[in-house]
């Protein structure tokens, strides 16, 4: 098991100048980042779809490294989402996924099957050409470089602790440094991106 | 009648620069995308559920590209939360061409999918053009303008699934 936010910190020694997508570890990342205006910290938009999400941009910037850090909830919700990103078969993106086995923002309950899931193995079956499995640090700092030199796409399956919120949602500290939008605008600005005509 | 043809589609999404589809097959669109697939100009990327597409579309629009969704009613209905979340939420100028299954003009209504369809669409307070026919079909450039514009979902309604928009011809 790893911490979310020491396994991000190793990332972020490895993250180069990648579109990072960090999911439900935004709250961590946003401490981390010294590049924010390549970062999508986009909280919760709609359960299930990071993975969706990061496809689209990654089809979309095929020049540019796209990390996503989604959850195992979302892609037990969205895990049609995986055979698409297999056929289109973005080489730049990175499909991490943190899974604690229970919905931590909702109190804690255990995901379906958390015990038993093998979420390497589905991306693995949906055509993903490379899947990893880590649960701690050390195998995760080994493993990021060969993981990020590799062409996408990629699936990593992480074992995180579970850092379970339990307060009503207008109660939680706000840790969103900026509103999606604006950070959609931010990056397009950064990497110098114009809607078509 | 007068029929909606996949050309004509076709050269809408063309005219108004759609760079991606993000589409899950439906009785009314099939021979479209015979066209669209051997359409250079155009990526089509297939999803499984409806509201992947949505989610998959605002990321396209962040990244600079112009998708257009093309689904059915049914499916539109499924993804309420996607559409709400990543849609709206986003302000992804994206058109959502939507085959509209069941509806007649007569306004005899026997399926669940047409009736609740406009419905569904009022209650998201997304606006909506219905196509029937090749006359009708500016209205897509109408739609794809006003997505533009208001930086929203905008959806046309393919009201032609019993008259010929899935034959070859």
């Amino acid at each position: 098991m790893m911490k979310t936010a020491e396994m991000l910190d190793i990332f972020n020694k490895h993250r180069g100048d990648a579109v990072v997508i960090p999911g439900r570890g935004g709250r961590f990342w946003v401490e981390l980042s010294d590049q924010p205006d390549r970062d999508l910290p986009l909280g919760d938009p709609a359960m299930g779809g990071h993975a969706s999400f990061a496809l689209g941009l990654a089809l979309a910037l095929p020049d540019q490294r796209v990390v996503l850090f989604d959850s195992e909830g979302d892609v037990l919700m969205g895990m049609g989402a995986l055979p698409t990103i297999a056929e289109k078969a973005p080489a730049n993106l990175y499909h991490f996924m943190l899974d604690n086995g229970v919905y931590a923002t909702t109190g804690g309950q255990p995901v379906p099957n958390a015990e038993q899931m093998e979420y390497d193995v589905v991306a693995q079956g949906c055509g993903y050409p490379a899947t990893y499995a880590i649960d701690n640090l050390e195998d995760f700092a080994s493993q990021i470089e060969e993981i990020l030199n590799r062409p996408g796409p990629v699936f990593v399956a992480l074992k995180i602790d579970p850092e379970i919120i339990n307060e009503p949602i207008n109660a939680r500290p706000q840790w969103q440094r900026k509103t999606r939008n604006q950070a959609v605008a931010d990056m397009q600005a950064e990497l110098g991106i114009e809607r078509p005509a | 009648m007068a029929e909606l043809s996949p050309a004509t589609v076709l050269a809408e999404l063309k005219k108004n620069g759609a760079t991606h589809v993000v589409w899950l097959p439906d009785s009314e669109t099939n021979f479209l995308y015979v066209l669209m697939s051997e359409e250079p100009s155009l990526d089509l990327v297939p999803v499984s559920r409806e509201g992947h597409a949505f989610s998959t579309a605002a990321g396209l629009a962040a990244g600079g590209k112009k998708p257009v969704i093309l689904i059915q009613n049914t499916g539109m209905m499924e993804s309420g939360d996607s559409l709400r979340g990543w849609g709206l939420g986003m302000n992804v100028p994206v058109v959502m061409m939507v085959g509209y299954r069941g509806w007649t003009r007569h306004g005899v209504i026997n399926d669940t999918a047409a009736f609740y369809t406009e419905r569904f669409l009022h209650a998201f307070n997304i606006n909506y053009y219905l196509v029937e026919s090749d006359e009708d079909a500016d209205r897509i450039s109408i739609a794809f303008a006003e997505a533009e514009r208001e930086k929203r979902p905008v959806a046309v309604l393919v009201g032609d699934e019993y008259h010929g928009f899935n034959v070859s011809r």
